[in-house]
């Protein structure tokens, strides 16, 4: 097994800026859009870019929510995934909003449909647009694109890219893992 | 650890105190889920389900009904009073027939004890115990576990006492079994006549003074008098009954702390417990029938997630 970084902390911070000034541009003051976090490493990318755009960015409110997935998922019984759910807090109405997914790597889609039948237990949203750090785009199952992505990233499926966070793992950095 | 150990549940002997703990942790998004303005979840899209009840119930098999419509799985309804069974076709060629219309899951309530046990040997499919005569009823003494850790934080170090009917009562016995599976005490209350023999061997303790027990527990499950299993007389009258076994508001408001009271329902209003104490706060009789349905939920959907494809 070897592994090389792919972001280090200091590219991991230019990028989630350029990302906040990516959705300040199309969202201006975030009255009607809300963030949602895909559980469970999406989490982690949706509260930084919250504080960001909170602190440095000094936008008053960033409604943001985590979306567990697990029983929207389409492998149930099909893979040896553990079943083993995670919190969905969504503390806000999504009917008529903005809403912006935010996961950290983007694979094969399968992820997101999911998040797309599940968010409809909370309402009709306006728009939903996905957000993502880093974007596997060779190998995608369904017709899916991030809106705002971080790093395009060419890996083939033997490898594994995992990103790590200050919160999860100690350290902002993300790399890819060849098994 | 995210795989219960059984592919049935046929009742709380057969499982480990770890899959009680999977069970809960499942229920509580479950709990979330049904919570929500939309209280449905797509999981069990491709799995059907016969809700076979033998015996009468209203909410046992509500409950299960609505955990597995809440989980998008097909189901099919199946009531004794109705079928075939009264032309006298026996218990395997009824299911075997309903099986061969692709069925994977049975949820059945029987007047026999075993007769759970008894189907999973012989049918293919999973099986959910919903009640097997005076044997177990392993969900109702999950939701009641659910609640109590809802209620105060654990269950393990509770005191807990288990008063009326434990001869007839298959919720008493499944709520042995849980709730010493996750370290709990347990006393059971009741006439002499209605507890039967040898039970301190199941590692409870026998009171047969109310107050005594009341005042030694932190949660009172009363359990209903169940007339239509009593073929000779258990106690004098009812009216004794209720003067040595009904819980009132004069005996809660004499004990010096606050317990919390349960009932597994239908409740014999005036017999085992008074109107003033099913409606106060300290009952959350309503709460374990809320609770039914995520944890119902939460045994068919990890029971389902073992069924091959």
């Amino acid at each position: 097994m070897s592994q090389k970084i792919l972001l280090s902390a200091k590219e991991i911070e230019i990028i989630l800026h350029r990302l906040a000034c990516q959705l300040i541009e199309n969202h201006q003051k975030f009255e009607e859009t809300v963030l949602v976090g895909i559980q469970p490493r999406g989490i982690f990318l949706a509260e930084r870019i919250q504080k960001l755009l909170q602190e440095e960015y000094h936008i008053k409110e960033v409604k943001t929510g985590r979306l567990d997935i697990t029983f929207y998922r389409d492998d149930f019984r099909r893979s040896t995934r553990p079943l083993e759910a995670n919190k969905t807090k969504i503390d806000f109405l999504v009917e008529n909003k903005r809403v912006v997914f935010i996961d950290d790597v983007l694979y094969t889609g399968r992820s997101i449909r999911s998040a797309l039948t599940a968010i409809q237990s909370f309402g009709r949203p306006k728009t939903i647009e996905l957000l993502t750090l880093i974007d596997r785009r060779f190998s995608r199952h369904l017709p899916i694109q991030p809106d705002y992505n971080g790093r395009k990233v060419d890996a083939i499926n033997e490898e594994k890219v995992k990103v790590n966070w200050v919160e999860n793992a100690g350290e902002d950095c993300v790399y890819l893992i060849n098994q | 650890m995210s795989e219960l150990s059984v592919d049935h549940l046929l009742g709380i002997k057969y499982i480990t105190k770890e899959d009680v703990d999977l069970i809960f942790k499942t229920a509580d998004h479950f709990k979330e889920v049904i919570n929500r303005p939309i209280k449905k979840v797509p999981s069990l899209r491709d799995i059907t389900i016969a809700n076979l009840f033998f015996e009468n119930s209203t909410r046992t098999r509500l409950s299960f009904e609505l955990a597995e419509k809440r989980l998008s799985a097909d189901v099919v309804n199946f009531s004794a009073a109705s079928s075939s069974v009264k032309k006298g076709e026996t218990l395997i060629d009824t299911v075997n027939n309903i099986l061969s219309m692709k069925v994977d899951m049975v949820v059945m309530r029987h007047p026999n004890p075993g007769a759970g046990v008894f189907l999973s040997q012989h049918v293919n499919a999973s099986i959910v115990n919903a009640g097997d005569g005076a044997h177990e009823h392993p969900t109702q003494a999950l939701l009641d576990s659910y609640s109590i850790r809802e209620r105060l934080g654990e269950v393990t170090g509770k005191n807990i006492v288990i008063v009326g009917d434990i001869l007839h009562s298959r919720v008493a016995l499944s709520n042995i079994f849980a709730l010493k599976l996750q370290g709990a005490n347990v006393k059971v209350c009741g006439p002499k006549t209605l507890i039967p023999k040898h039970i301190e061997k199941l590692g409870v303790e026998v009171e047969t003074n109310l107050r005594k027990a009341l005042e030694w527990c932190d949660v009172a499950n009363m359990l209903r008098v169940q007339n239509e299993r009593m073929d000779i007389s258990y106690f004098p009258s009812t009216r004794e009954y209720v003067q040595q076994f009904g819980l009132t508001k004069d005996i809660l408001d004499s004990l010096n702390k606050e317990i919390t009271i349960m009932h597994p329902g239908p409740i014999n209003r005036g017999v085992e417990i008074t109107s003033e104490v099913a409606d106060s706060d300290h009952a959350i009789i309503l709460d374990q029938v809320q609770n039914g349905v995520a944890v119902r939920m939460a045994v068919i959907y990890l029971l389902a997630s073992k069924i091959k494809q």
